[in-house]
């Protein structure tokens, strides 16, 4: 009998609707979606391209605001909030891993990591120290810190990605196709990234993917299709 | 985000762009050298005509003969009247009390020989007061005194001018005799170099008494002009009126048919600044001009660069960067620009004043007024030509930012 562990409710996506006005018309691109992701969990949100799959991250993130329906994150309903508040809530619990990586290009590694630290007002001296520990946890070797982002390898790139998304300490990992500019083997090594920043850091991460065997690296997964949820189970 | 944080993040990102920084800030480089430039030109040139004005004499006012009109009311030259005689001049210095000195004067061209040499000058013939009056010293023998005056003696003092003209250079004259329309006279005295005037060059003049010019040359008793020097700044205009008003009633006319003319030393010195002024002026918006095309290329490269760095912006924006702080940052990029090329500019302003004032085209002056002037106004333009391209930095959607290509 699997042991049961009390779980907080990170996560509540209660009835979300996004409703996109355009000069055609109007376009439903989440319909009363409703779901509870708990803390620590790694879920992957599924789907065709145009499924809504986008607009859900986007949501999940504190980008854009639902239509209708309430966003609950740590305790917190996001879906009312302005677009400053909304910046606070991805400074301060949210970290995004995008599949384009957006590192500054002419940036140092750690000077890209530490970035979110800036806006976080972290004091500079104690900076590079949580940088450092991010960049442990995401696994990049430790002679690439101060390296250039634009020296670095696609795979080591992501890996600067990841650290920077940990460096704020978020209640949430969101991971944007995070896989979809790297050849296959190294966005194995990836996705075992996050299997063990899960795993052993208990860190909560979404996996936003349109590949199932991408999608399969996490523990549950939320199939979305023409803006509603297909299927929730767990792999 | 904090200021130290802010000015790194300014840094880098011009830093990473050095020629196309350097590019956009020449602009705003040459728009501030040449305000400072000329500024300091058009001041320097103001200053310097003053001065030459002020060195034929301080709080000085001429009278000069009114033009003769004939009953059809054909007006010949001004001053070729002859209504003014010594006793005009010696009724101002007993009866008005603000006149200081006064110096009449009849001048003329003649020419001048000695020992085979001649030359064409002005022979001025006056009294001693001249040398108060007008601001003449002598550096060698003596001005014409009131005995020689008296005596209608046959003596002269020479401009250093005519001096080397007549005797050549570093050769002293005083002793010496000279021909001046065929009159033998004996030289005195010599003047002390006053440097070339625009208005008239005392330099170039040979002093003789006013009773022997008026003898001997114009052949009557009036006189061509009579300066007068007033006791103060404060009294020239006291001085102009109560010239007028004497002068009138000696010679039985009212004001509309004055048979004089007044100058007011004040007034041409008002005059020509106003000139001078107008020229700065000039000058300086032709530059302002440079500077609102310099600070068009500043927006022209901040929204260039806003736009290569949209992937940026929408990442800042997603790490929890708010409008307000992506504004500042590309607000102070911009001025961060102008500031930069606001000093060079003054660098260069000031280098350039310099080097005309040291070539001697024209002797310049700065003014830090117009240096701080210049550093603000180059702030500014950071300010008013930057502000756009920030407002459109912060506006972004962070999703469609991010998603950018």
């Amino acid at each position: 009998m699997a042991v049961h562990f009390p779980r907080n409710h990170m996560i509540e996506v209660k009835n979300v609707s996004k409703t996109y006005v355009t000069g055609a018309g109007s376009f439903d691109a989440l319909k009363e979606v409703s779901f509870t992701i708990h803390d620590g969990e790694f879920v992957a949100i599924m789907g065709p391209s145009g499924s809504g799959k986008s607009t859900l991250m986007h949501i999940l993130g504190a980008l854009d605001v639902p239509t209708n329906g309430t966003y609950v994150l740590d305790g917190k309903d996001v879906s009312t909030l302005s677009e400053d508040e909304l910046a606070d809530i991805r400074r301060e619990h949210i970290g995004f891993v995008f599949q384009s990586f957006n590192l500054l290009p002419r940036a140092s590694v750690i000077r890209n990591v530490t970035l979110p630290l800036v806006y976080k007002q972290i004091p500079k001296e104690q900076r590079e120290k949580i940088a450092t520990a991010s960049l442990k946890s995401a696994g990049l070797d430790e002679q690439y810190f101060y390296h250039l982002s634009n020296q670095l390898s696609g795979g080591q790139i992501q890996r600067v990605a990841i650290a920077r998304a940990l460096v704020n300490q978020p209640s949430l990992i969101l991971a944007d196709e995070p896989t979809g500019n790297l050849d296959s083997h190294t966005g194995q090594i990836v996705l075992e990234t996050f299997q063990k920043l899960n795993r052993e850091e208990k860190r909560t991460i979404i996996l936003i993917t349109h590949e199932s065997d991408v999608a399969e690296h996490a523990d549950r997964i939320i199939f979305i299709r023409d803006g509603a949820i297909e299927s929730d189970k767990p792999v | 985000m904090i200021i130290s944080d802010l000015l790194e993040e300014t840094f880098l990102a011009l830093s990473s762009n050095k020629v196309r920084s350097g590019l956009t800030i020449l602009g705003i480089i040459i728009g501030i050298s040449s305000v400072i430039a000329m500024v300091s030109i058009g001041q320097g040139s103001q200053a310097s005509i003053q001065a030459s004005i002020q060195s034929i004499g301080a709080n000085l006012i001429q009278v000069q003969p009114g033009s003769q009109r004939s009953f059809a009311g054909v007006a010949t030259q001004r001053g070729s009247a002859k209504s003014l005689t010594a006793e005009d001049a010696q009724a101002i210095a007993d009866e008005i009390s603000v006149a200081q000195a006064v110096a009449p004067e009849v001048s003329s061209r003649y020419q001048v020989a000695v020992k085979g040499t001649n030359t064409n000058t002005s022979i001025v013939g006056t009294t001693s007061s001249y040398t108060q009056v007008r601001n003449v010293q002598v550096i060698e023998g003596n001005f014409i005194t009131d005995q020689q005056n008296s005596s209608v003696a046959k003596v002269a003092v020479l401009g250093p001018t005519v001096s080397t003209d007549l005797f050549g250079e570093g050769v002293s004259p005083v002793g010496q005799t000279i021909r001046i329309n065929g009159s033998q006279f004996t030289v005195i005295g010599l003047t002390v170099i006053k440097g070339g005037s625009s208005f008239s060059n005392q330099d170039d003049m040979i002093f003789i008494p006013l009773s022997t010019a008026q003898r001997y040359f114009s052949g009557d008793e009036y006189v061509t002009s009579i300066s007068v020097q007033a006791t103060s700044e404060k009294t020239v205009d006291e001085l102009e009126t109560e010239i007028t008003n004497l002068l009138l009633s000696r010679h039985h006319l009212d004001a509309a048919s004055a048979d004089f003319s007044i100058l007011n030393q004040a007034d041409i010195i008002a005059t020509a600044s106003s000139v001078t002024e107008t020229f700065t002026t000039l000058l300086a918006a032709v530059a302002g001009i440079s500077l609102v095309v310099g600070g068009i290329g500043i927006m022209n490269m901040m929204l260039t660069s806003v736009t290569e760095r949209t992937k940026e912006i929408g990442l800042r924006k997603a790490i929890g960067a708010k409008r307000k702080e992506i504004e500042q940052q590309f607000l102070v990029e911009s001025v961060m620009l102008t500031l930069a090329g606001g000093i060079i500019g003054i660098a260069l302003g000031l280098g350039i004043s310099y080097v005309v004032s040291v070539l001697g085209i024209v002797s310049t002056s700065v003014s830090w007024s117009s240096v701080l002037l210049a550093f603000g106004v180059s702030a500014a333009i950071g300010i008013v030509f930057g502000y756009y391209p920030a407002r459109r930095a912060a506006g972004m959607n962070p999703i469609v930012a991010l998603r950018y290509e």
